[in-house]
């Protein structure tokens, strides 16, 4: 590739379960270089890794091997590399999984590097007294903890393709140092030009949502319709070697790209806008300006950056109890006293079993179960409501009783209740924490077709 | 006026803390934005539901408030009881406000 060029890369996934076929599209039409899919949630991560102590085949995005069908022979006959952090608690297996699907389409010279070492459990165990020391709250868990995933930077993705890596599969890499990867290796960027890896941050942070860059998430019609949203598309960033930036979607793709949508997205789970920490730059956001060039076209500037933090940010997951949840109907004339009836029953019984205000939720969907905001008052007459009863209980047998209690209304509750619903789901807590950066070692494989 | 018919919203979560971006459609209109959307009337506005303080970052060329709310989502995502976990329907509630014409 020649470095003097603009490199193309597009946004394929911004959450693990995300549409596949805007990603086709980018690949189809796109006239990419790299594109990345982003689908590791936190509580994705710990959940990954139960699987993994069941089954070690497992532990990484169940949609991975769809994506790939769809994906592995588009891109590696237009040269589109592929980036993606769908490892999970498993990279391994999940580029042997990507591995499969090229063989069963008979696609030879397929090089997948896999990108490991986030996996500091081993070392937040050893040195558990020195951390509890710094975290207290560690005391409490330490015998309920599932993992303990560092957040990787760009530069393992930057070794592997400058390897000649055609898909990069990582576990825990933070979202936008997987976009940040191919514009280190392709132009070259040094790892301490800090303001140029803050441009590339605000590139990575801009494509981590895909959909919520180009018009998702944002109709509120009528003041800001977004056109063809049934099939809207994913963005694509044009980066030039000095971090110049603009983005644009596939042209008769829905959706709609706009200062608008690019600045909701830059402050999207954005604290100080001047520090963004990220495991390769502290980025600054906060001179960043938008220009609009063309339809779907906005060109951004303006960011910078300082010196890398000495830390890395781990999510230490844990098991944490159980929630148990009931939901129940009212509807037709005096539905809202009924279901009010309905919760004050509700808190009655469940105060026998010991569940008071702070780990009960009564409350009525579609009156206040959302917005329990203090100067709204309850709707008085809706047309019809849900009862909706959710607890925090420690053990899961106590989580069902909660359900099952909501299901008794249909005999013992007021007048005319239908639709019940009753779950139980296991709560994973997540405490973050920081390890010095020079214990977490990075690993890279590779393995061809 | 409801400051829904003068701004855009959207909601982003880390941990506990719940963080809203509110952006004048018309750059004209943010010097009231910013004069009358203070950190301590947002604050108010939620009550209850945000338990920690709250910070807001200002970026005038942009026509943009960034709130930073904390303890704002019931313990985080995961442990939160809360039927909208993530708090993505803050974002919506907060254009609810009452500002002055």
């Amino acid at each position: 590739m020649n470095a003097a060029r603009c490199v193309r890369i597009g946004a394929g996934a911004g959450f693990s379960g995300d549409r596949i076929e805007p990603a086709v599209a980018l690949a189809e039409q796109g006239n990419l270089d790299f594109l990345v899919f982003e689908c590791l949630a936190e509580r994705t991560m710990a959940l990954a890794q139960q699987e993994r102590l069941k089954d070690p085949a497992r532990g990484f995005d169940p949609r991975l091997v769809a994506r790939m069908q769809a994906l592995l022979m588009k891109c590696k006959s237009k040269h589109i590399r592929i980036v993606t952090n769908a490892g999970a608690a498993n990279p391994h297996a999940a580029a042997e999984a990507v591995l499969t699907v090229a063989r069963t389409s008979r696609l030879a010279d397929l090089k997948v590097a896999a990108v490991t070492g986030d996996d500091v459990l081993a070392h937040v165990r050893q040195y558990m007294s020195e951390y509890k020391q710094k975290y207290p709250a560690l005391e409490a868990i330490e015998s309920r903890i599932i993992s303990a995933n560092a957040y990787l930077g760009a530069d393992p993705i930057v070794a592997a393709l400058d390897d000649g890596a055609d898909v990069v599969v990582t576990g825990r890499v933070a979202d936008p140092s997987l976009f940040l990867a191919p514009l280190v290796h392709h132009f070259r960027w040094s790892s301490e030009d800090w303001p140029l890896l803050g441009k590339g941050i605000l590139v990575g942070h801009l494509l981590e949502c895909a959909g919520q860059l180009t018009g998702g998430y944002f109709a509120d019609p009528p003041r800001s319709p977004v056109p063809n949203m049934a099939e809207l598309g994913f963005p694509i960033a044009e980066v030039g070697h000095d971090g110049t930036v603009t983005f644009s979607k596939v042209i008769g793709s829905g959706g709609l790209l706009n200062v608008a949508t690019c600045t909701e997205q830059l402050l999207y789970e954005v604290h100080d806008p001047a520090r963004y920490v990220t495991p390769d730059v502290v980025a600054d956001f906060s001179g960043v300006r938008f220009e609009q060039t063309g339809e779907d076209q906005v060109r951004a500037r303006g960011a910078s950056g300082s010196s890398r933090p000495d830390h890395l940010k781990v999510v230490v997951a844990y098991r944490d109890g159980y929630i148990g949840e009931g939901q129940l109907s009212y509807a037709g004339p005096n539905a809202g006293a009924r279901a009010r009836l309905a919760a004050q029953i509700m808190r009655e019984r469940l105060q026998g079993i010991g569940l008071g205000d702070d780990n009960l939720r009564c409350e009525l969907i579609g009156v206040d179960s959302v917005a329990r905001l203090p100067q709204v008052s309850a709707v008085s007459a809706p047309r019809e409501v849900r009862l909706r009863v959710a607890a925090r209980t420690a053990d899961p047998l106590s989580a069902a009783l909660i359900g099952d209690e909501v299901e008794a209304l249909y005999t013992n509750g007021p007048a005319a209740g239908g639709g019940a619903f009753k779950g139980v789901r296991e709560v994973i807590g997540l405490l973050p924490i920081s390890v010095p950066r020079h214990i977490v070692q990075p690993r890279v494989t590779f393995e061809m077709t | 006026m409801r400051l829904h018919d003068l701004a855009h919203a959207r909601s982003g979560d880390k941990g506990d803390i719940c963080n809203i971006s509110v952006v004048a459609w018309d750059i004209a209109e943010f010097p009231l934005l910013e004069r009358e959307l203070t950190a301590e009337r947002v604050q108010q506005h939620f009550g209850t539901i945000v338990a920690g303080p709250v910070h807001r970052y200002v970026l005038a060329h942009l026509g943009a408030l960034n709130f930073v709310l904390h303890h704002a989502l019931g313990g985080g995502v995961n442990r939160s009881l809360s039927l909208d976990a993530h708090g993505k329907c803050l974002a919506s509630l907060l254009l609810d406000i009452e500002l002055p014409d």
